[in-house]
């Protein structure tokens, strides 16, 4: 039992408001330096706000002991398929503290603002360089956002010819949700293609559902069993050739870094989850950035404004300088239109900068090898203990059958919670939906061998268990701070505010 | 410097059990042709050098801190006290994921639940969501939303001019392929009223946001009643910090309330990352997108909190779902909930005031030049409308390269009726002296400018 919590089983941490005592306050305000103003008619005031009233001791407490309750990469492996938890380098938050990026308002005249714009300019550049697309918008603001932007510039790109019937989307059954999802808020038809049994897309089946409706096709590659698409020319060939386009889902991109460009492939447009691939840290679900990258016939569609370079010394440039180099921030002519306020998510992408530029390319395909490595010598290393849902070598991630055959009524789920008492977080589960059983596991660049042996040295051990003692898992965890919750009862009677002690 | 961890030994190692002689043989699904391709990048930088490099960028913008600002605008310069960088500087909070496993996540689930807890608690209203990514991507999906509750049978969304301009140009970015007649704001100077008679029975929801985007207090009074006469959704746009001061829009029977978060603990950050506010009636609630933490107990009848409500989402329902958001602010909600509570109830209506008071100083001082005009028909909060003798891009230009300060807004950049005229903020940061410097540098400009 190596898991290990500071405040573990010793009791439940009030709720905030628990806490509160009337007259306490966490914080000071600056005395009032100017007269006072009459204030509006009360009819437009309220009485009241019921807010918690703590000192700033009791709040640091109780964040600090809430901390204390959450797993995280910083305290151990947490090898979730698809979500690319490795390593966030500090140094990306001290860059993103920098007070000169931090205290910049997104209004002020770009003249003003020119470290920010040069930073995100070679930002955008870097992006278009490892992905081999000739435009990238840093605007969307995590995956699902980069999807549902990729798919409104696919339709506005057909729109934009008179091409109205294009109107499906194809999306493979081992897809994301947000694939389907997105399509979906787009105002698309889904048309799921299954996977054949390499666990490549169903080549007889794609080519069945091809046509003049197409708009596009969604593929996440390498796919969500972390293989890559064996037959990819002929299915760019397929859809291409059906006169829809190719959107890559790029949640996968950390398999590719150097290793091959997803614009050289025949994608038209991909999304990028700097929140995975760049390092920059989850956050407990998020802030992200999904930027999404295009080929050179998609660049007018992307959302804006983009950061745009000019020479001052060549025609066109608006700046009045004699020389040198300015950034302006430009609407691409035919844009679908801004999918957020502002820029895009800034911070964010000062920490992936950050990142990328402490790489460089050989550093980033380093990243790619070894996290190709990581998985297939992980999965290697669980041969024998649980089977993996395809004999091929993987990329990044794989997907095993959480069925010990051993212990038949020990599920995933049981596994996936026992795991934690050994001190590990559990593998993403029961996705993709392909996969009965499903535990997808993406052990990530940063972890060490040793890690990767004592986490598949766990897993057998499970087995055991499972085989000798199965209420012991079914029961598990048993070390963390709190054990199974009811999440029937939470959804069938919601409590989703505090009401009161 | 890759944070490889690898030794040659491991790596000969884990190799020779895999069974492959060399790192490129596990690559031979790739198309031969687009194999290993060369990356022009920059050559890696060690962190001091890279540090040194990040300085002088972040060293070429004129900040906030050096330059006074009255911007505002839809992002927000208040003070974001100490302890919140503290705490989500910690790594058991910034490098979590999404709480999928609730026994050891406990402390991101009950930090959204408290954060659900003190966003209705702002705004009136009965259930909040976990965040979207902005204020805009917020009033999008509550349009969404509005669509959805009324099963696609409405195909009419009303919104006010008085929306924050990328707000309603997102709402349209995100509905363009659905088909949809958006009406209200073709016409800048539309008042609330002539806005809300818009509505009829196939309008699905109107928008208005409070302080509006000039900065006045709209009253929404009797609104929600001619709205619902239609059956249609009122949708309000609040800013929280206001919200310490004025009625919160569930008194005024709002059906959703949305909002920019990014006021509360969250720094400015050249517009992102911030936060989307989202909250709405429990009755719709089944409707609504985004993450909610929910209460329940755990098998030893503990209290616990969980992920719940999840039959909405993308990863249950797929293209079924009430959007395809997965990932949110999470965050910058932690940011907003320790910033709320460490306000509390008295703090956050003495901010507001603060901002009140300041704010009428300056535009009673603005108001008193002779070439100057504050629009001041209704009430305001922290930010007002000045009409200038000049254009503001003159006004701003001369301001920051004689005085270094960094005007207002340019509402003429949306609005062609305030062509010359600027939307002036003042927040708790700006002390008295910068407030006084504005106005005679000011006075100043319409001299040398105007003349």
């Amino acid at each position: 039992m190596k898991a290990d919590f500071g405040i573990r089983c010793s009791g439940a941490e009030p709720v905030i408001y628990e806490l509160s005592k009337p007259g306490r306050m966490a914080t000071t305000l600056p005395q009032l330096d100017v007269p006072q103003a009459a204030l509006p008619d009360a009819a437009l005031l309220r009485d009241d706000v019921d807010l918690p009233e703590v000192s700033e001791l009791d709040l640091m407490r109780h964040y600090v002991r809430m901390s204390q309750l959450n797993w995280a990469v910083d305290i151990g492996f947490y090898p979730l398929g698809s979500c690319t938890m490795k390593y966030n380098p500090k140094v990306n938050e001290a860059a993103a503290r920098l007070p000169g990026f931090a205290r910049t308002h997104p209004y002020q005249d770009v003249h003003a603002v020119q470290g920010n714009l040069r930073l995100m300019h070679e930002l955008q550049e870097m992006l278009k360089e490892v992905a081999g697309f000739a435009g990238v918008s840093l605007q969307p603001s995590a995956g699902a956002h980069g999807e549902l932007t990729g798919v409104l510039i696919m339709r506005a790109y057909h729109v934009a010819r008179g091409d109205m019937q294009r109107t499906r989307i194809i999306v493979p059954d081992s897809a994301h949700g947000t694939n389907p999802a997105t399509t979906n808020m787009a105002g698309l038809e889904v048309v799921e293609v299954p996977s054949d049994a390499r666990g490549n897309v169903d080549l007889a089946a794609l080519e069945s559902v091809c046509g003049e409706t197409v708009c596009g096709l969604m593929l996440t590659n390498p796919n969500t069993l972390g293989l890559f698409e064996e037959q990819l020319p002929a299915v760019m060939e397929l859809i291409h050739g059906c006169g829809g386009l190719v959107y890559g889902d790029g949640a996968n991109f950390n398999a590719l870094m150097g290793i091959a460009k997803p614009g050289e492939l025949g994608f038209d447009v991909m999304h990028f989850n700097l929140h995975k691939t760049f390092s920059t840290p989850h956050g407990g679900g998020g802030p992200g950035a999904g930027p999404v990258g295009v080929a050179e016939l998609l660049v007018p569609f992307l959302p804006g404004p983009v950061v745009a370079l000019c020479r001052c010394e060549e025609a066109g440039c608006d700046c009045q300088e004699e020389e040198g180099v300015h950034y302006h921030l430009v609407m691409p002519e035919q844009s679908i239109g801004r999918v957020r306020s502002f820029y895009g998510n800034f911070g964010v992408l000062v920490r992936a900068y950050t990142y990328m530029r402490a790489l460089g390319a050989e550093g980033l395909r380093e990243v790619s090898e070894m996290a190709v490595l990581n998985a297939n010598y992980l999965k290697t290393r669980l041969a024998g203990v649980l089977p993996v849902s395809h004999q091929r070598t993987h990329m990044h991630e794989f997907v095993v059958k959480g069925i010990y055959p051993s212990a038949p009524d020990v599920h995933a789920l049981d596994i996936s919670k026992r795991l934690i008492d050994y001190g590990f977080h559990p593998p993403t589960n029961y996705f993709p939906l392909i996969v009965p059983e499903a535990l997808m596991i993406e052990p990530t660049e940063t972890e060490s061998k040793e890690t990767l042996d004592a986490f598949a040295a766990a897993l057998r051990a499970i087995g055991e268990e499972a085989r000798d003692d199965p209420e012991l898992l079914h029961e598990a965890p048993h070390t963390a701070p709190v054990r199974r919750l009811d999440e029937v009862r939470a959804a069938r009677e919601p409590i989703l505010r505090w009401q009161g002690g | 410097m890759s944070y490889v961890p690898h030794t040659d030994a491991d790596r000969a190692e884990m190799l020779a059990a895999i069974g492959v002689e060399r790192v490129e043989d596990l690559f031979h699904d790739v198309p031969a042709s687009s194999r290993f391709p060369e990356l022009r990048l920059p050559e890696p930088l060690s962190e001091m050098e890279l540090m040194a490099e990040l300085e002088a960028m972040s060293e070429e913008n004129m900040d906030v801190g050096h330059y006074p600002s009255f911007l505002g605008a839809g992002a927000y310069n208040h003070y974001v006290p100490s302890l919140v960088d503290q705490i989500i500087s910690r790594s058991e909070f910034y490098t979590a994921y999404t709480p999928y496993q609730p026994e050891i996540s406990q402390g991101t689930l009950q930090s959204i639940f408290e954060y659900q807890s003190m966003i209705c608690a702002l705004t009136g209203m009965e259930v909040a969501n976990a965040s979207h990514y902005d204020g805009a991507t917020a009033t999008a999906e509550a349009v969404i939303m509005a669509l959805n509750v009324a099963r696609g049978r409405r195909k009419k969304v009303v919104m006010s001019p008085a929306v924050h301009p990328e707000y309603r140009a997102v709402v349209r970015t995100y509905t363009q392929g659905v088909g949809l007649q958006i009406v209200g704001d073709e016409v800048g100077s539309r008042s609330l009223h002539d806005v809300a008679s818009l509505v009829d029975g196939d309008t699905a929801c109107l928008i208005v946001q409070t302080p509006n985007f000039f900065g006045q207090i709209e009253d929404l009074s009797g609104l929600a009643e001619q709205i619902h006469a239609a059956k249609a959704m009122l949708i309000v746009v609040v800013d929280p910090i206001s919200l310490g001061l004025l009625k919160p829009p569930g008194d005024d029977d709002a059906d959703i309330v949305v909002g920019e978060g990014q006021s509360l603990g969250n720094g400015l950050n050249y517009g992102g990352p911030y936060l989307g506010i989202f909250a709405c009636r429990e009755k719709d609630m089944r409707k609504m997108a985004g993450r909610l933490v929910g209460q329940t107990v755990d098998a030893d009848g503990k209290r616990g909190f969980t992920l719940t409500l999840s039959t909405r989402e993308q990863h249950i329902r797929r293209e079924r779902a009430t959007s395809n958001i997965c990932t949110n602010q999470a965050l910058c909600a932690l940011a907003a909930g320790v910033h709320l509570a460490a306000l509390g109830r008295k703090g956050l209506r003495l901010l507001a005031e603060l901002c009140y008071h300041k704010a009428h100083y300056a535009a009673a001082q603005i108001d008193a030049l002779p070439d100057y005009e504050v629009l001041a028909a209704r009430p305001f909060l922290k930010e007002f409308v000045v009409r200038c003798p000049v254009p503001v891009s003159e006004v701003n230009d001369y301001l920051l390269a004689e005085w270094g300060i960094t005007g207002g807004y340019d509402l003429g950049r949306d609005y062609e009726h305030l062509a010359g005229h600027m939307l002036v903020c003042v927040t708790e940061v700006v002390p008295r002296g910068d407030i006084d410097a504005l106005v005679e540098a000011l006075a100043e400009v319409a001299e040398e400018v105007g003349r």
